[in-house]
């Protein structure tokens, strides 16, 4: 309000801030800005002044700091509720950046220690006769490995859990419907280890060697719940009056379920799968038990030992020389790369089939 | 070819819960039958257990008969997809398919029972937009997703859906309810030719839009919340709004109650 309005109305305008006004005292849009930088400040000057190595103890004095300051001054400046909206902003604000910092450091740390080995003669070799202490060798059969287990594990698990989740939604009702729920639960439970000492337990019963397909079954338990879960939840989006809709029309129930309910989630349950895979890719475990580990090129998921990337990485960091640490980042840069890759296919493939509402 | 229908005796059930209790009454083939009456009372239950959608519902199930021509829908070999070939349905809210462009939505109810040929296919599509009075909107962009229209485009949609099968018998469920006055004129226009083919029997909340299309009119009520609707009368639409012959009636249409 421009001072010459005021001087014009004939009863005085209440000053900003007293009583009964709706305007108010407030702090520039920068000065959260402000007060992050301040935090820092503090943080950096009491760390240096009282000698504090830890760098975690600087960043936590910064934290502090930046909280209370800005606490502080909006109640000063503001009013209290302004201030409490402040403070949890700034507490919202410091858990995201806690949360990202550990999360860019890994990407950071893997990507400036994998790229030193990272080649096209590191993805296209094998470790067939290379000591663990030489430069070379290379990540092909551990590629080729988790491939291909993580492939037969989704081919037995996307459909199994698919036809689960459509049962639950579409068609289960009473005591078997919670049983299946109940189980889904505790199999989301299972830790991996479990999943692959189940299946070594067959092996021993019925003699079968390691294979990449025993790793697949371990896999295929801990991905089946995951599948299940997700696409249920997709399911149970998709609007009742599509299904009514459908089956006003004449349409049998299977057919509605084929033809209209799953076309409509399947942006979310394609989703859903995807990230049941990354999180199977990166398991080590049931791949000790099961598919034993190899240095040769085995693209027989069916018979003799195969080796999986992190069965690679885990290899590799145990040997303890110099080169073959380096290649334990390398194959850690792979493995994140694929689970990303699959990850963007998944929200590519989700936005083209999303419903669209274009004109 | 429209059809008559005779319902006698009929009970619907929401689980214990009785939704509608004992309604007998008949609808004429070629003819626009339209349900009034307060909220909860029973009209949309009812309408439902005319092509067996009540029993989709969890819990849902119907006591009595619904004969249509002489042939009971809730008899003991009747299939209920067939039923809802028979009579179509069209909801209260547009619901187009929003995978399917605005050509396969009219051709779902075909196409996802098999059986069609190509060419023959699109003559039923434009076929049935003509009978909904779409065609001349969506023409050039059949192909484009049936969500991108608006409101009362979807619902002339969907109107085109369900007749694209050749129903004999049409219900509507409040179809103009989320619609504004123009898209309402449209539709209702549309009633009075759908009228010529098939068999209508139409929700409605509002009273002028009864008096306008219906030919006949039912009035339904409740005794109290959480009693069971009921049938208070059926007549022709001009004494039911002029003359009814129940008090109830009077007062509900001249606003006194409801």
């Amino acid at each position: 309000m421009s001072h010459a309005a005021v001087q014009d109305t004939p009863t005085p305008v209440p000053p900003p801030g007293g009583p009964g006004s709706l305007s108010q005292r407030s702090l520039p849009r920068w000065a959260p800005a402000g007060f992050a930088l301040l935090g820092i400040l503090v943080g950096v000057g009491i760390g240096t002044a009282a000698g504090l190595d830890s760098k975690v103890q600087w960043g936590l004095i910064a934290v502090i700091a930046f909280v209370v300051i800005s606490y502080v001054v909006t109640s000063t400046v503001e009013n209290q509720r302004q201030a409490r909206d402040r403070l949890a902003t700034s507490v919202v604000w410091v858990c995201f950046v806690l949360a990202v910092i550990p999360l860019f450091s890994l990407l950071w740390t893997t990507i400036s220690r994998g790229i030193e080995v990272l080649d096209g003669y590191f993805l296209s070799h094998s470790m067939a006769g290379v000591p663990s202490a030489e430069v070379g060798g290379g990540v092909y059969h551990a590629l080729i490995g988790t491939l291909e287990q993580v492939g037969i594990a989704t081919v037995i698990s996307a459909p199994i859990g698919l036809l689960t989740a459509v049962y639950l939604v579409e068609y289960g009702k009473g005591a078997l419907a919670r049983a299946v729920t109940f189980f889904v639960d505790v199999m989301t439970g299972i830790p991996s280890i479990v999943a692959g000492l189940f299946i070594l337990s067959i092996m021993l019963m019925t003699e079968i060697k390691p294979s990449g397909l025993m790793g697949a079954l371990a896999l295929a338990i801990l991905m089946i719940p995951v599948v299940v879960r997700s696409t249920e939840e997709m399911l149970k989006l998709v609007p009742n009056e599509l299904r009514e809709a459908s089956l006003a029309l004449g349409v049998p129930k299977w057919r509605t379920i084929l033809k209209v309910v799953l076309p409509t989630a399947i942006g979310g349950i394609t989703t859903g799968v995807m990230l049941a895979i990354a999180r199977i890719a990166g398991e080590t475990a049931p791949i000790i038990l099961l598919v034993f580990g190899s240095q040769l090129i085995n693209p027989n998921p069916f018979q003799g030992a195969q080796s999986s990337l992190p069965f690679y990485i885990f290899e590799q960091y145990k040997a303890g020389e110099v080169a073959s640490i380096d290649r334990a980042w390398a194959a850690a840069l792979v493995l994140i790369a694929f689970v990303m890759i699959l990850n963007l296919v998944a929200r590519g493939i989700a936005r083209w089939k999303a419903p669209k509402t274009g004109r | 070819m429209a059809k008559r229908i005779d319902v006698s005796g009929l009970t619907a059930y929401y689980g214990s819960h009785r939704a509608i209790d004992d309604i007998s009454m008949t609808v004429e083939p070629r003819s626009v039958t339209a349900f009034i009456g307060p909220s909860g009372c029973g009209k949309s239950t009812f309408l439902r257990t005319l092509n067996r959608m009540h029993e989709v519902t969890p819990g849902g199930r119907v006591e009595g008969k619904v004969l249509l021509d002489d042939e009971n829908l809730y008899g003991a070999n009747v299939d209920p997809v067939a039923v809802r070939r028979t009579v179509g349905m069209v909801f209260q809210r547009p619901n187009p398919f929003p995978t399917m462009s605005i050509f396969d939505n009219v051709a779902a109810g075909l196409r996802l029972n098999g059986k069609v040929r190509k060419s023959e296919l699109a003559e039923v599509v434009e076929k049935s937009l003509k009978g909904a009075n779409l065609w001349n909107e969506v023409k050039d962009r059949l192909n484009k997703p049936g969500s991108g229209l608006s409101g009362g485009q979807q619902q002339r949609l969907c109107i085109a859906r369900a007749i694209a099968v050749e129903p004999d018998v049409l219900l509507m469920d409040e179809p103009c309810s989320a619609l504004d006055p123009i898209s309402t004129l449209a539709i209702e226009d549309l009633i009075g030719e759908l009228k010529e083919r098939f068999t209508i029997v139409i929700v409605t909340h509002n009273m002028q839009q009864a008096a306008r299309v219906s030919d006949r009119t039912a009035f339904f009520n409740l005794a109290a919340v959480g009693q069971p609707g009921k049938l208070i009368e059926i007549d022709e639409t001009e004494r039911i709004f002029a003359n009814p012959s129940v008090q109830a009636t009077e007062d509900y249409i001249s606003g006194r109650f409801g």
